[in-house]
């Protein structure tokens, strides 16, 4: 009986790796996903007002220390927007001037764009995945782009017919063509293989400045560049929280506070689209 | 047999759907709860090693379709522990007192190192040190914490019917 039931597993396995997403498999996990979604969604709306109580009070013993952080970010910020504004008349006269249509990050998913409840959070940090309820009948494919209001959470990697399962930033595989949106150094956002979650900008050349307090957003996919992406440009990362270099390493050491709390997540933004995929180099 | 099997289908079925909506984000000292496993120890462990196995199958079947992972993955690993210590508990350990306690601390360090076999085996990201220095510790504790109060429900769940009193007679 035992040997059966470890047989089954392991054909399973086989049969699943070795099938297109489309095989017989897939179908059942698709189908059993789909009958699961109700009782998920029950459970986590019974569950939301204690997750939120819990997550309150974890907050609380942060908001002193960033409270000062914020004290310090507004001064600085302060003195951004007179320069923003400045910067904002100029970019208008030379858009005028160029005929120049640059559309903000989201405004091309306006219409194709999908809100998704979370259905499962990440397991640990080995598997550092969620599942949304949302899948291909809503018009979402792999690779797209999922976001909150914060900013990046990471991209589908597997579709279902009702829900798809999202890599966030903080899973080891995960890179993400960044740049620094204040000085426009280039890398790669990658987790620091820490027990936080922390992200770190690499590939950046020692020859790049990047500050303290810059904001990290995607860099979108750069034609003819060698470090490209399937994430649009200029959806905001993270901070910058230490800067520093070894002689030994070619890039900088840039370690980075993503805006999302990953451990939290509600509802995402999944910026599907219609368009066909960009060709990876 | 079919009234215990069914129990544990129904059992299993809500304890997935709390381990994957609510329990994975309880995250204290690096790890997480796992109480699907606790609850198959528990079940294992009272109703002997084919029980358990077949009930380590079922809940690994759903955590894999829950959670979107490669089918079968979890679904072996859970058969194993759950065979496991179902013959723990039939030969020695079922009225030991430390025995719950013994096999989830056991059973989870196993569970974590063969999950990270399979994934080296299947080329997938194996991180040693994550799992097994900085997650490892906080899970074990916290499984240890939900140990007695899901020992103390699956034995009240699958407790046999009380006998009907002895008539006896007299004269």
């Amino acid at each position: 009986m035992v040997g059966l039931l470890v047989l089954a597993s392991l054909v399973m396995i086989t049969v699943y790796f070795r099938e297109s997403p489309n095989g017989t498999l897939h179908g059942f996990q698709s189908a059993g996903s789909t009958a699961l979604r109700p009782f998920e969604v029950a459970a986590n709306r019974i569950a939301r007002p204690f997750h939120d109580a819990y997550n309150w009070t974890a907050d609380v013993f942060h908001a002193k220390q960033e409270n000062e952080q914020l004290k310090e970010e507004n001064a600085r910020l302060r003195q951004q927007v007179v320069l923003a504004a400045t910067g904002a008349q100029e970019a208008a006269a030379l858009q005028k001037l160029l005929k120049l249509k640059r559309a903000s990050a989201y405004q091309d998913y306006a219409k194709t764009a999908v809100t998704a409840e979370v259905l499962s959070n990440p397991v640990g940090q080995f598997d550092q995945t969620i599942v949304i309820a949302a899948g291909s009948s809503s018009g979402i494919r792999v690779h797209d782009a999922v976001v909150t209001k914060r900013g990046l959470v990471g991209q589908v990697t597997k579709v279902l017919h009702d829900t798809a399962l999202v890599t966030l930033l903080t899973d080891k595989e995960s890179n993400v063509t960044a740049k620094d949106h204040q000085t426009t150094a280039i890398g790669v956002v990658r987790h620091s293989q820490g027990p936080e979650d922390l992200l770190f900008l690499d590939r950046v050349l020692k020859n790049k400045r990047v500050n303290e307090g810059d904001t990290v957003i995607t860099a979108g996919q750069m034609s003819g560049h060698r470090l490209s992406s399937f994430y649009p440009r200029n959806i905001p990362i993270g901070r910058v929280t230490r800067v520093g270099q070894t002689d030994v390493d070619p890039f900088q050491d840039v370690q980075v506070m993503p805006f999302v709390d990953f451990s939290s997540l509600q509802y995402v933004v999944v910026l599907a689209s219609h368009k066909p995929r960009p060709q990876m180099p | 047999m079919i009234a215990p099997a069914a129990k544990a289908a129904a059992l299993f079925f809500f304890v997935t759907i709390l381990q994957v909506t609510i329990v994975s984000e309880i995250g204290i000292l690096g790890g997480s709860p796992d109480l699907v496993l606790v609850t198959l120890v528990a079940v294992a462990l009272t109703q002997g090693s084919i029980f358990g196995a077949v009930a380590g199958f079922w809940a690994g079947l759903l955590l894999d379709v829950a959670r979107l992972g490669t089918l079968g993955f979890t679904s072996l690993l859970l058969t194993l522990a759950g065979f496991w210590i179902g013959r723990y508990g039939e030969t020695t350990g079922r009225d030991r007192a430390h025995a719950p306690l013994l096999s989830v601390a056991v059973v989870t360090v196993l569970y974590a190192v063969g999950s990270l076999v399979m994934h080296f085996l299947l080329r997938e990201p194996a991180p040693a040190r994550v799992v097994l220095i900085e997650e490892l510790p906080g899970t074990i504790a916290l499984n240890l914490l939900l140990t007695f109060p899901v020992f103390a429900l699956v034995r009240r769940l699958f407790a046999a019917p009380a006998p009907p009193p002895e008539v006896e007679f007299v004269g």
